[in-house]
């Protein structure tokens, strides 16, 4: 029985019919067309699927898209704001801190949620937070350096000139 | 992977509509966090006709303080029992037990509730609520019900559930007017893992513990010969050997994928030793910050 739903995707309201059954991770990437989330482990173990639920994060291959009924959805296509990357995202730039970047998507966005909680976070803090966020390129100094140095990082912020600035 | 059984969905706003619901259903499943659900959906585990998702229900969302009686609504998450103010200051070792289960993002999710209603051995929740004598409260057609935690769980992910009920709160009674805890917990690395063994302690005025172990037994282990032992006594390491030499006694942990049961129960032995000693130390004031690691 399909179930019609709504809910706000990275500041757009969406609304469409979908079977109960349907998880949340595959209704963004295979309807939507959001394929920043990954399908990982796909057990809620690896954090590749983290999308925001009213600002918190979630796995979204562990909920049911009928559950973003009404709710706030903000994948990383939604952090940018007219073009222009975060603070925290030109600090994974810098630090060149993905290699594959399959986990890319989810660690900045369990990152995004600490640092709106905690704008000062320790290395501990940091490492707890993303604890959830599996990287099998074994890329996680550069990603803590990244997140820890988020306040050091260029201001406004460009794309070009950190791109000049990581080649050189 | 998709689901591929299907079923209907429910999100009802009272627990008289989801026990309503639960009763005109013959295979019905409770949705709250659905970090053990939505997989046992897509492993076909549970092949539900019907999902009834409760965090719908106001009444199950929060957190009271009463009359020394601590409430957690069915659908709160382990991130708010850690953000809680009055679990913070009154029940400390409640938020350094939260603060162990999977991470941020399952966290968000997750509820005491459902972890004790998957009722796995190594479920963190289960020796809290041996420890604190808990009540779990039941709604279903005919009335409701509370039952104490060492009476609701029965075995590896079995508990006392009827069918048609509903778990509604966990009631967590303060032991005393002033009480510290330690909660140690053996992963294969810090940070997101299921427990190989953990130990609870309760300190309470006058020398009294109260002690629980998790995932060395089908259930949570209330160590009350291990409590006798200790209890008015003071606690020198001579004490803590005896009781260490109590556990093997009293658990049966199993060998699997995580752990063997011989580094199992001679873990829990270690853990029981630092934990007692921090418990201790905090009921005096001086013990390790709450959420700090001992092993």
């Amino acid at each position: 029985m399909k179930k019609k739903l709504s809910f706000v995707l990275n500041d757009r309201k969406i609304t469409l019919e979908i079977a109960a059954q349907e998880v949340l991770l595959e209704v963004l990437r295979d309807k939507l067309g959001v394929k920043s989330p990954k399908c990982g482990c796909d057990r809620g173990d690896c954090g590749t699927c983290t999308v925001l639920m009213n600002g918190k994060t979630v796995r979204s291959c562990i909920v049911l898209a009928v559950e973003a009924d009404g709710q706030r959805l903000t994948t990383l296509e939604g952090l940018m704001k007219d073009g222009q990357m975060t603070p925290l995202q030109q600090s994974f730039l810098e630090h060149n801190s993905f290699q594959c970047g399959f986990c890319a998507p989810g660690v900045i966005l369990a990152a995004t949620e600490l640092l709106e909680r905690n704008p000062k976070p320790s290395g501990d803090e940091i490492k707890e937070a993303i604890s959830g966020n599996l990287c099998r390129c074994t890329g996680y100094l550069p990603i803590v350096e990244a997140i820890a140095n988020v306040n050091n990082a260029l201001t406004p912020p460009g794309r070009e000139r950190l791109g000049k600035k990581v080649r050189s | 992977m998709p689901i591929l059984s299907e079923f209907e969905y429910f999100k009802p706003s009272s627990v008289r509509e989801a026990v309503r619901l639960l009763s005109k259903h013959k295979k019905p499943a409770v949705l709250a966090g659905g970090t053990d659900l939505i997989n046992n959906l897509k492993e076909e585990i549970d092949q539900p006709d019907a999902v009834i998702d409760i965090k719908g229900i106001k009444e199950l969302s929060g957190i009271t303080y009463k009359n020394g009686v601590l409430t957690i609504g069915a659908a709160v998450t382990f991130s708010e029992l850690l953000d809680s103010r009055v679990i913070q200051s009154r029940f400390p070792v409640i938020a350094e037990v939260a603060k162990t289960v999977g991470s941020v993002g399952i966290r968000n999710r997750a509820t005491m509730a459902g972890n004790i209603c998957s009722a796995v051995a190594c479920a963190d929740s289960g020796p809290l609520l041996a420890a604190y004598e808990a009540l779990i409260l039941v709604r279903g057609s005919k009335g409701k019900r509370k039952v104490l935690a060492a009476k609701w769980f029965k075995g590896n992910k079995r508990t006392d559930i009827k069918k048609a009920e509903l778990v509604t709160a966990i009631e967590i009674p303060l032991p005393a007017r002033r009480h510290a805890g330690c909660y140690v917990k053996l992963g294969r690395y810090s940070g997101e893992d299921l427990a190989q063994a953990s130990v609870l302690i309760l300190a309470l005025p006058g020398k009294q513990y109260r002690v629980a172990l998790g995932a060395v037994s089908p259930v949570p282990v209330r160590a009350s010969k291990i409590e006798r032992l200790l209890n008015g006594q003071h606690l020198s390491d001579e004490l803590i050997a005896k009781c260490q030499a109590l556990i093997p006694g009293l658990i049966s942990p199993i060998t699997d994928i995580r752990a063997t049961k011989e580094y199992r129960s001679h873990m829990c032995q270690v853990m029981f030793a630092r934990g007692i000693r921090a418990a201790a130390s905090r009921f005096s004031g001086n013990g390790p910050e709450y959420g700090v690691n001992l092993i």
